[in-house]
């Protein structure tokens, strides 16, 4: 049954809808050259880079900005 | 209980005081003002422990009532005609978003031409807005309809918003004795608010969320149930109000109906002066009665059955038009019974409607010639 | 600066790869932590965090309408605070539903003085809706409502000045940011939580579906803006202007404008219209 006044009483749900399926690229971040600027943390629309710098792919969307605004070119973008 | 002589604004500002809604989001309008006034005073005075919201529209004053029922709080706003108007939009949303709110409106005309008089336009327009709709008579039935109407309105079978709707300067301006209730008995009548809803860090919700087309028709589904649950939740609410403060209220209220050959419906504050045309045409022998609809919205359908068609015609006085159609009580009753019903235009933008208007519709509804007729109307100006 | 390693706004939600509104607000809430409730407008934001029967919200949240978020944020505010609630009530809301619609309903809270903050999240047009124009649109831009043709070059009004507007209801915090610009806008946000009464942030934000250019480049678009000085970050603090940030050295307009899909069709003339415009703005601000 539709919640009365299509509420939705369970936060952050949309964890259901796995959008990592969308990504056509795939950025791999190399953690020996990261340097800890957290830029990808900050800008990550989907705020899918956790503070190890861990990249939950379930999310990733594939937008490439963690890769753009890294100041050392850890992260690489790949296809698949 | 003390008896007051009040105006029906001063009877409704009294109710809300003894509903302690913690919320009030007004914007004054002609006939409603003094309400937002009256509140004012109560709020400056410490009578009514509520955060009032000079809001710059009515458009605000109904998006703040939402968001403020959205985060748990009994809430009350008033307006009338260009008001409700301007509110349309969000009407929709309260309903839609189950927040049980409970506005009054005075009754006035819509614009152009712009006019401040009455007439039932403003509130027939918003019939399919998902509120509830209850028609008062005089100022002691205002007074009560806004308790009642948070009692429905905040039951966890209705949740849907109610509009009092009191016809402007016919009640808002005009002094009647009438008893107002002690805040114990209100107390023991109306609970205290419990939200379905509420924003709280600590239980986070998301309201007002966006559908597609999987879900919107079951959520609009959800509003007609709920609104077909009321009865019984309205039924019982007047039974228990009857029994704490002794005064009866039903969906219809029959006036003479038994033997009624011809039975004239009608709303609001008409029907005093129906009442007493009735009294007058049974001195003279006529079988007609009045059968007052005091729950607009939900239709009461099998009451109006029940009475109406032992009636041989039925003559269904409207304040507001829908051109081309007739009346919307009209066609509402015509839909919805097996009644000979005929439909009369009378009272917009405040022309009165006279004793001798009742008995024309009468005449008109013995020997019809129209379906429906507009009564009052000056010929030489039309 | 105390910043949240807590997520408040969940992934999975619809916005496109790339978008920068929820970089904006994820970044405001981590400014802002849990204690806090959001508003928002109709528009992309709204549509994208909660597709019924999911949320992207980790805080309470109320949708209402396009125009009257500020109206239904004074709501809240109120009903929190008559609960003896002290959460902070922040509205997000898109250019359209700030600039355009929602300006008297804005206007309304802030000159009663809500203790409320309200977010405008510019991505200077009606996304949601197929990118039209709307007053925060810049000079020359192409929407589907601006486009450039035999009579017209795009958007022929300048961009309407919100901030300035919120300034001259005496709002106590004014300050506009960028998401390219992370720390400036989370400080702004915390000072906005601490001041006493109303505080209104207009936040520059970069959309790769909108203005046409590759998702990655969300973060990159928004700091030429602010390196070319075509947005510029400052606050107003109990009246009192200052700029927060000023590029080293200005870079060229055109780097900016170029960039995009929007700017595309204009010509050198205009472009240098658009140059001189900025230098004298940026003359004037000592940038
Ligand atoms: C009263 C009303 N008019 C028009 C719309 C259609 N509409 C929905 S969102 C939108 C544009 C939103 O633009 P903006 O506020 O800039 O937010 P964005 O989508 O860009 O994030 C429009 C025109 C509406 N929902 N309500
Ligand atoms: S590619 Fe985009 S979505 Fe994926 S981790 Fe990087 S910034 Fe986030
Ligand atoms: S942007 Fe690059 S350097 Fe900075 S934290 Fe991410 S991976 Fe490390
Ligand atoms: S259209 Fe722009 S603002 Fe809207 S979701 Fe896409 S990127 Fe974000
Ligand atoms: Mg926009």
């Amino acid at each position: 049954m539709v919640n009365i006044g299509a509420c939705v009483k369970e936060p952050g749900s949309t964890r259901n809808n796995k959008t990592g399926s969308w990504r056509t690229f795939k950025p791999i971040l190399d953690k020996e050259k990261c340097i800890d600027c957290e830029n990808c943390v900050l800008f990550c629309p989907e705020g899918c880079i956790n503070k190890d710098y861990d990249i939950d792919y379930d999310y990733c969307k594939g937008c490439g900005i963690c890769a753009e605004e890294c100041p050392v070119k850890a992260i690489k973008m790949e296809r698949g | 209980m003390v008896k007051k002589v009040f105006t029906a604004n001063r009877s409704v500002a009294e109710a809300v005081k003894l509903a302690k809604p913690q919320v009030v989001p007004v914007y004054p309008i002609t006939p409603q003002t003094t309400i937002s006034e009256y509140l004012a005073q109560f709020v400056a005075d410490g009578d009514l422990k509520a955060e009032y919201i000079r809001v710059e529209s009515e458009h605000s004053a109904i998006s703040a009532a939402v968001g403020a029922s959205g985060a748990g709080v009994r809430v009350f706003s008033a307006t009338s005609s260009q008001g409700l108007a301007l509110m349309h939009e969000i009407l929709f949303a309260a309903a839609g978003m189950r927040s049980p709110i409970v506005l009054v409106d005075a009754n006035r005309s819509l614009s152009a031409p712009l006019s401040i008089w009455n007439d039932q336009q403003d509130t027939i327009s918003e019939r399919d807005s998902g509120w509830l709709q209850i028609y008062a008579e005089n100022a002691q039935e205002a007074l009560d309809s806004v308790l009642i109407a948070y009692r429905v309105a905040e039951d966890r079978d209705v949740l849907l918003p109610c509009m009092v709707c009191i016809d402007g300067y016919f009640l808002t301006h005009t002094v009647e004795p009438l008893d107002v209730p002690s805040q114990e008995e209100v107390d023991q009548f109306l609970p205290p608010y419990k939200p379905y809803v509420f924003l709280d860090p600590e239980n986070p919700m998301s309201i007002g969320t966006f559908t597609d087309p999987e879900y919107y028709m079951e959520a609009r589904y959800a509003i007609e149930a709920a609104m077909e649950r009321s009865k019984g939740v309205i039924a019982k609410a007047n039974k228990e109000f009857a029994e704490i403060f002794g005064r009866e209220y039903d969906f219809v209220e029959p006036y003479r109906c038994d033997d009624a050959e011809i039975i004239i419906v009608a709303m609001g504050s008409v029907c005093g002066t129906i009442k007493d045309v009735i009294d007058s045409l049974r001195d003279e022998g006529e079988k007609v009665g009045l059968l007052k609809l005091r729950v607009f919205r939900p239709f009461p359908t099998k009451e109006l059955k029940e009475i109406l068609e032992k009636a041989s015609k039925v003559a269904v006085l409207d304040k507001n038009i829908s051109f081309g159609m007739g009346g919307v009580l009209y066609n509402d009753i015509k839909v919805k019974t097996n009644a000979d019903v005929y439909g009369f235009i009378a009272g917009l933008g405040g022309r009165d409607i006279t004793p001798e208007y009742v008995r024309e519709i009468v005449a008109k509804t013995k020997n019809p010639t129209h379906e429906v007729e507009w009564i009052g109307l000056k010929k030489e100006e039309v | 600066m105390e910043i949240s390693d807590q997520e408040f706004l969940a992934p999975g939600h619809r916005g496109c790869a790339g978008c920068g509104a929820t970089v904006g607000v994820r970044l405001a809430l981590k400014a802002l932590g849990k204690n806090t409730v959001a508003v928002s407008a109709t528009g992309c934001l709204e549509v994208i965090t909660t597709p019924y029967p999911e949320t992207a919200w980790d805080i309470p949240w109320i949708h209402v309408a396009f125009e009257n978020a500020a109206a239904v944020a004074s709501g809240v505010e109120r009903a929190l605070k008559s609960q003896g609630k002290d959460a902070q009530v922040v509205a997000f809301a898109g250019d359209g539903g700030t600039a355009d619609i929602g300006l008297q309903a804005l206007s309304g809270a802030m000159e009663r003085g809500h203790n409320i903050i309200y977010i405008c999240y510019d991505n200077e047009a009606y996304m949601n809706t197929g990118v039209q124009r709307s007053g925060a649109t810049p000079y020359g831009a192409s929407t589907t409502t601006s486009p450039p043709g035999k009579e017209s070059f795009g958007e022929d009004k300048p961009k309407k000045n919100i901030p300035m507007i919120m300034a001259a209801h005496g709002v106590p915090y004014v300050a506009t940011a960028s998401i390219a610009y992370p720390e400036d806008f989370m400080k702004k946000v915390q000072k906005a939580r601490e001041t006493d009464g109303p505080a209104y942030i207009h936040l520059h934000q970069p959309c790769t579906t909108g203005w046409g250019y590759d998702p990655s480049k969300t973060i990159e678009m928004g700091r030429l803006a602010v390196e070319t000085g075509s947005w510029i970050l400052y606050e107003i603090e109990e009246g009192e202007f200052r700029v927060t940030y000023r590029p080293l050295q200005r870079k060229a307009v055109d780097e900016y404008l170029m960039a995009q899909k929007r700017f595309k069709h204009l010509t050198d003339e205009e472009r240098e219209r658009i140059q001189k415009n900025v230098d004298a703005l940026c003359t004037e601000l000592k940038i």
